[in-house]
């Protein structure tokens, strides 16, 4: 399964020790996105948990678990419908931070600014 | 599936997964356009990584083990129960608290997606985010329980709590026997998450070294 999520059930104790933490630091990211614009306003706790909810339900597809992979899903869909990003504007950006990757030495930090292509 | 660690790649330069690169993306136009701040951004990881968990929540089920008025206080309004002990969040959510008795065995599911008690358990856990565990702990929570090692009597009725956006429960269960001698802090010691969730139950007291 993706996001290093575990199926259910987990019989063993190795359950009770499972931390819950972020796997990978996008998951922080997306959380504390979701959790800071929540906090702003941009969104009430209810509108994100039916936006949520909506993107584990896809049509024509077995419900998903409610990973951090289905959070980005549910808050690019909820900045859409309010007009603050769109899919185009989201694509390019993560094209360029792909291309800023590339040009980074390993172990410096990816700046948008490494992307070969920026500025121009 | 671009592989980000651990393996062989390119030693002269950075990978990003698609996935990753998006976040980055995402987060990088709200900075932009002044949605969010980077700082408030970075602290809020931090206090979810370092601070922020399942011992928060030990502490109000232990002071509800030995203070009586703060256990009545904790389960006729949880909220500001709780932000007596200094723990609380900034979100419109609302705490209940519904206690375990030994005829009734609590437990807490969100069936719609993940809403979860953060500001007293911290992140929930990948099972709580499940399917199978949002479907089968309506439909079979005896099951489910057993699934966790966690076996009730059959006269113990279970409940459900459906969590919601704006109502989060929490269960506190029952103080285990042979505890009488503990201070307040041992007592948060034997409450694990699970616990609070209610696929669990307080570890019984370990006999003294």
């Amino acid at each position: 399964m993706k996001d290093g999520e575990a199926a259910f059930p987990f019989a063993g104790p190795s359950l009770f020790e499972e931390p819950s933490r972020f796997s990978e630091p996008w998951e922080a990211q997306v959380f504390a996105l979701v959790m800071t614009l929540q906090e702003a306003g941009l969104f009430t706790p209810a509108e994100w948990a039916r936006a949520l909810g909506k993107a584990i339900r896809p049509e024509n597809a077995p419900e998903a678990p409610a990973d951090y992979t289905h959070w980005l899903i549910a808050l690019e869909a909820l900045l859409a419908a309010r007009g603050i990003t769109d899919a185009a504007l989201i694509g390019a950006r993560s094209a360029a931070f792909l291309r800023a990757a590339e040009a980074t030495p390993h172990g410096a930090p990816i700046l948008i600014e490494n992307d070969p292509r920026y500025g121009r | 599936m671009t592989q980000h660690h651990d393996h062989d790649h390119d030693e002269a330069s950075s990978t990003l997964s698609p996935i990753a690169a998006r976040v980055r993306a995402l987060e990088s136009i709200l900075i932009e356009k002044g949605y969010v701040d980077p700082a408030a951004l970075d602290a809020l990881i931090a206090r979810y990584e370092t601070q922020v968990g399942p011992h928060d929540g030990a502490r109000v089920v232990a002071r509800a083990w030995v203070d009586p008025a703060f256990r009545e206080r904790l389960l006729n309004a949880a909220t500001p129960a709780i932000a007596e002990l200094g723990i609380g969040g900034r979100g419109g959510e609302h705490m209940v608290v519904v206690a375990n008795t030994p005829e009734t065995h609590n437990l807490v599911v969100c069936t719609l997606c993940s809403c979860y008690p953060w500001t007293v358990l911290g992140l929930p856990p990948v099972w709580y985010k499940s399917p199978p565990y949002r479907a089968r702990a309506v439909i079979d929570p005896r099951g489910v329980l057993g699934d966790f090692g966690l076996v009730l009597p059959d006269a113990t009725r279970i409940t459900v709590w459906d969590s919601t956006a704006e109502l989060r429960y929490m269960v506190l269960p029952m103080r285990p026997p042979g505890t009488e001698t503990l201070d307040e802090m041992q007592l948060a010691a034997l409450v694990s998450r699970d616990a609070m969730i209610g696929t669990g139950l307080p570890a019984a007291r370990e006999s003294e070294a």
